[in-house]
């Protein structure tokens, strides 16, 4: 604290907010001071969403005061907020795709100007901060890290005194994480509060000089990142031990049990990504690792395998154990013994309006003998709903419940046993732990090992790096369509991935990673 | 030329009411909001204006009737879809069904009454003019309004910053609600705005075009006018430019039958229809192209999440 003259720049005294069913923020108190780089730290569902929105006008507190520059304030509107001086960026993006940049920018700008005026003012700010960005361009075709850009110069358009970030570096390359970084600093220098709120523990302890910790909907604790570890802070956000992912068990592989070579594809998605010649050999008992930024081809490589995109001309640039499979749909590809976990949870991994034991049964029925006849067979369905549940530990009122009723992470744990039970020889998952919490992450991380261990062959496609350095075997980066060669996990660095995520698209000027031994040396604490 | 003179009098008596509803219909669309209910907006407009009409003598009190019918008959669509969150497309239809039943019930006792039809401008020496003097001078002010407010939803739309809101709550509504926008309140204007529109054009019909009342008077104007909106991938210029077109292919039939050439009248009707079909597989082959201009959250519920 720098003592009792100068208000902090905001107080969050006692706020309390209750939705139905939870209590998702219970008396939070803490406080940010000008200047101050501080981190909100916490797990899906501990309450920092809610939060951010009623510190931005989005919610309003059911109990307890915002206090800024040391005088109480009631916020009613996002626009209240950004006249007081607060900027908000958003964690999924605001933006209106169809729309170009400076048409983007106007409509989160409180007063009417004329559009000259204000096309010059954003090409101030982005040459004062060095975010480069063409003010006419449509956003639909920009890159994620572009987009961000975007939201962060609207915010530094109102001159704001606490900038608000909501995990603002899921997206983007380490590079573009440096780049993000150095904004920032500058930002606080000049005596702008901001509150970072990410769950990557690496970098808080890079950027933050003090962070809250949240749990429940409570504060759990404060500290100063810069002392602490990743693990450490991850312990206080879980609230236990963190375990890191036993791969003991050296694995030997095996034949290849996923051939691709040569796949070439071109997306029939309005914004997708074309594949260009893809090439990878998975044995079993490996996990390879797919790297990259999202929007790289990974949808669409992740389809062409499931079968969702059938390629007729050239069946042979797939095979699963040497059989040819590139124009088969998914379910005679299932039949030879592969398994699929998409990204998208509801609605392309599990049906949300079904039961979980119906949901089993959607993939497993052939595997798992599940049906005879045509008819559904209820006690092996049911008994196989009930296994899934007890061995992945899914938290769930049984094999009954609605799909969609469950959280993320339960539901992610049900749809990843589900395709492990089947005991498939080839398995396909994509973005396994995406918005999962960090004790079912690590089970989901654990059962891949062992899945691997029995012999199967693994492919992870995530963007998150820290998950592909703490299960794989093996890491191939997509850029633009196009596929790395493969590297061991052992000799290769974050920043030599970081680079070929950015493919041609790379950041100019000389960027440092700072991060980098952050990364390497702590990266346990992946949460 | 014989001809020519009463077939463009014919051709933007009837493009008129397309005009008119469809432009409404962009703008409800452009928020985000499908009101199938145009036809069932238009007949009760039609019906409020010619009743008011005929028992208060006053064309003006007839149209501001019409008007405020349409507007009415958008609000239950809005308090449905918009606050109760009913499906759009279902309350849209049954919007629909309800204003030909609630029309021809209201305007059974106006059967074969007879109004004086509004009267078309008359400017000295312009009107006279021969040829082009009645076209462009002698219309009556209806359709002089439907123009001048398509020209001014384009300019709203493309220039002002209204505009700009209105189709950033149709792109996006979740990333509207969350820049701070009213997306609720928005919708909700813009569908009255939309259901004015197609009380206006139901007016038009009963107090200009035809100067009566007979059930069901639309005929489908109103599927037309939706039609049209997705027809013109939702640009107001092109709006335009179709509902003319629209307009001359409807009343071609006649033309065509009194010259002597026997095309069915049930082909002729259906060709708005074959056209907005063969536009629509046209822009759908290029889907950047209706990306662009088509709002993404048409016919989504809203609600706001935690």
């Amino acid at each position: 604290m720098t003592g009792g003259s100068k208000p902090a720049q905001l107080e969050v005294r006692g706020v309390t907010k209750a939705f139905p069913g939870c209590l998702a923020n219970d008396d939070i108190s803490f406080r940010i001071e000008p200047g101050e780089i501080h981190a909100l730290l916490g797990e899906n569902g501990a309450g920092k969403s809610t939060l951010v929105k009623i510190i931005y006008g989005v919610l309003q507190a059911d109990q307890g005061d915002l206090l800024w520059e040391g005088k109480p304030v009631t916020i009613h509107s996002p626009h209240d907020a950004r006249e007081m001086g607060v900027g908000l960026v958003f964690q999924h993006f605001s933006l209106f795709e169809t729309m170009t940049v400076l048409e983007n920018i106007a409509l989160a700008m409180n007063d009417v100007r004329d559009m000259a005026a204000l096309r010059q003012q954003v090409i101030e700010v982005e040459k004062t901060y060095g975010l480069p960005l063409d003010p006419d361009r449509h956003v639909y075709t920009l890159s994620v890290g572009e987009r961000q850009r975007i939201e962060i110069v609207r915010c530094l358009l109102q001159n704001p005194k606490l900038l608000i970030l909501d995990e603002p570096t899921s997206v983007l390359t380490p590079q573009e994480v440096e780049k993000l970084f150095e904004t920032l600093r500058r930002l606080a220098d000049e005596g702008c509060a901001i509150l970072y709120i990410s769950h990557k523990l690496h970098e808080v302890k890079a950027l933050c000089q003090k962070a809250t910790v949240l749990r429940g909907g409570k504060v759990v604790g404060g500290c100063d990142p810069r002392e602490e570890t990743a693990k450490s802070m991850a312990e206080m956000m879980i609230g236990q031990k963190l375990t890191a992912p036993d791969r003991s068990g050296t694995r030997k592989f095996g034949d290849v049990r996923l051939d691709i070579s040569d796949l070439s594809l071109i997306s029939d998605e309005q914004f997708g990504t074309d594949l260009k010649g893809i090439g990878l050999k998975v044995r079993g008992g490996e996990i390879m690792g797919v790297a990259g930024v999202a929007g790289n081809g990974q949808n669409e490589l992740f389809q062409a395998l499931a079968g969702e995109t059938e390629i007729i001309g050239t069946p042979d640039c797939i095979k699963i154990d040497g059989d040819p499979v590139a124009h088969f749909g998914p379910r005679r590809r299932r039949r030879l013994g592969a398994a699929f976990v998409p990204e998208e949870r509801n609605g392309h991994g599990a049906v949300p309006d079904m039961s979980l034991s119906e949901n089993g049964f959607l993939t497993a029925f052939r595997r798992m003998a599940l049906s005879a006849r045509g008819l559904i067979r209820e006690v092996p369905t049911r008994s196989f709903a009930d296994k899934i549940i007890k061995t992945f530990d899914v938290r769930t009122t049984g094999a009954s419940a609605e799909a969609g009723s469950l959280s993320g992470g339960n539901l992610q744990k049900f749809i990843v046993g589900r395709e492990i039970l089947q005991d498939p020889g080839v398995l396909v998952i994509s973005q396994p732990t995406w918005g999962v919490d960090a004790g079912a992450a690590s089970a989901i991380h654990q059962a891949l090992l062992d899945l691997a261990a029995k012999g199967t062959a693994v492919l992870v496609i995530s963007q998150d790096l820290d998950e592909i350095f703490a299960i794989c075997d093996q890491v191939v980066v997509m850029s633009e369509g196009k596929m790395s060669a493969p590297r061991p996990m052992a000799d290769v660095s974050v920043e030599e991935i970081g680079l070929l995520m950015g493919g041609l698209h790379d950041l100019d000027g000389d960027v440092t990673l700072k991060t980098k031994e952050l990364i390497e040396g702590d990266r346990v604490g992946q949460a | 030329m014989d001809w020519l003179i009463p077939l463009i009098l014919t051709v933007i008596t009837a493009s008129t009411p397309l005009l008119l509803a469809s432009t409404g219909e962009l703008i409800t669309e452009k928020s985000g909001v499908l009101n199938l209910g145009v036809e069932g907006m238009m007949l009760v407009g039609a019906i409020s204006g010619f009743a008011v009409t005929a028992t208060s003598g006053s064309a003006i009190l007839g149209i501001l009737a019409a008007i405020i019918a349409g507007m009415l008959m958008s609000l239950i669509f809005a308090f449905l879809t918009l606050t109760l969150m009913a499906n759009q497309v279902a309350t849209g239809l049954a919007l629909t069904i309800f204003g030909v039943g609630f029309s021809a019930l209201v305007g059974s006792g106006f059967v074969g009454f007879a109004i004086e039809p509004l009267p078309g401008l008359h400017i000295p020496l312009l009107t006279d003019i021969p040829l082009v003097g009645e076209i462009l001078f002698g219309q009556d002010f209806l359709v002089y309004l439907s123009i001048v407010m398509v020209i001014a939803v384009g300019f709203f739309l493309s220039r002002t910053r209204g505009g700009l809101i209105l189709k950033a709550v149709g792109d996006s509504h979740h990333s509207a609600h969350a820049i701070g926008y009213s997306v609720i309140k928005i919708r909700y204007m813009a569908t009255m705005f939309g259901g004015a529109m197609a009380g206006l054009a139901g007016a038009y019909l009963s107090l200009s075009y035809t100067p009566m009342w007979a059930e069901n008077m639309t005929a489908g104007r109103g599927w037309i006018a939706l039609a049209l909106v997705v027809f013109a991938t939702w640009r107001p210029g092109r709006l335009l430019a179709g509902a003319y077109m629209f307009g001359l292919i409807s009343v071609l039939q006649l033309h065509a039958q009194s010259a002597g050439v026997h095309v069915p009248s049930q082909f002729m009707s259906m060709l708005p229809y074959l056209a907005t079909v063969i536009v629509l597989v046209i822009i759908s082959s290029d889907r950047a192209k209706i990306r662009l201009n088509a709002p993404a959250c048409i016919g989504q519920a809203f609600r706001p999440a935690q």
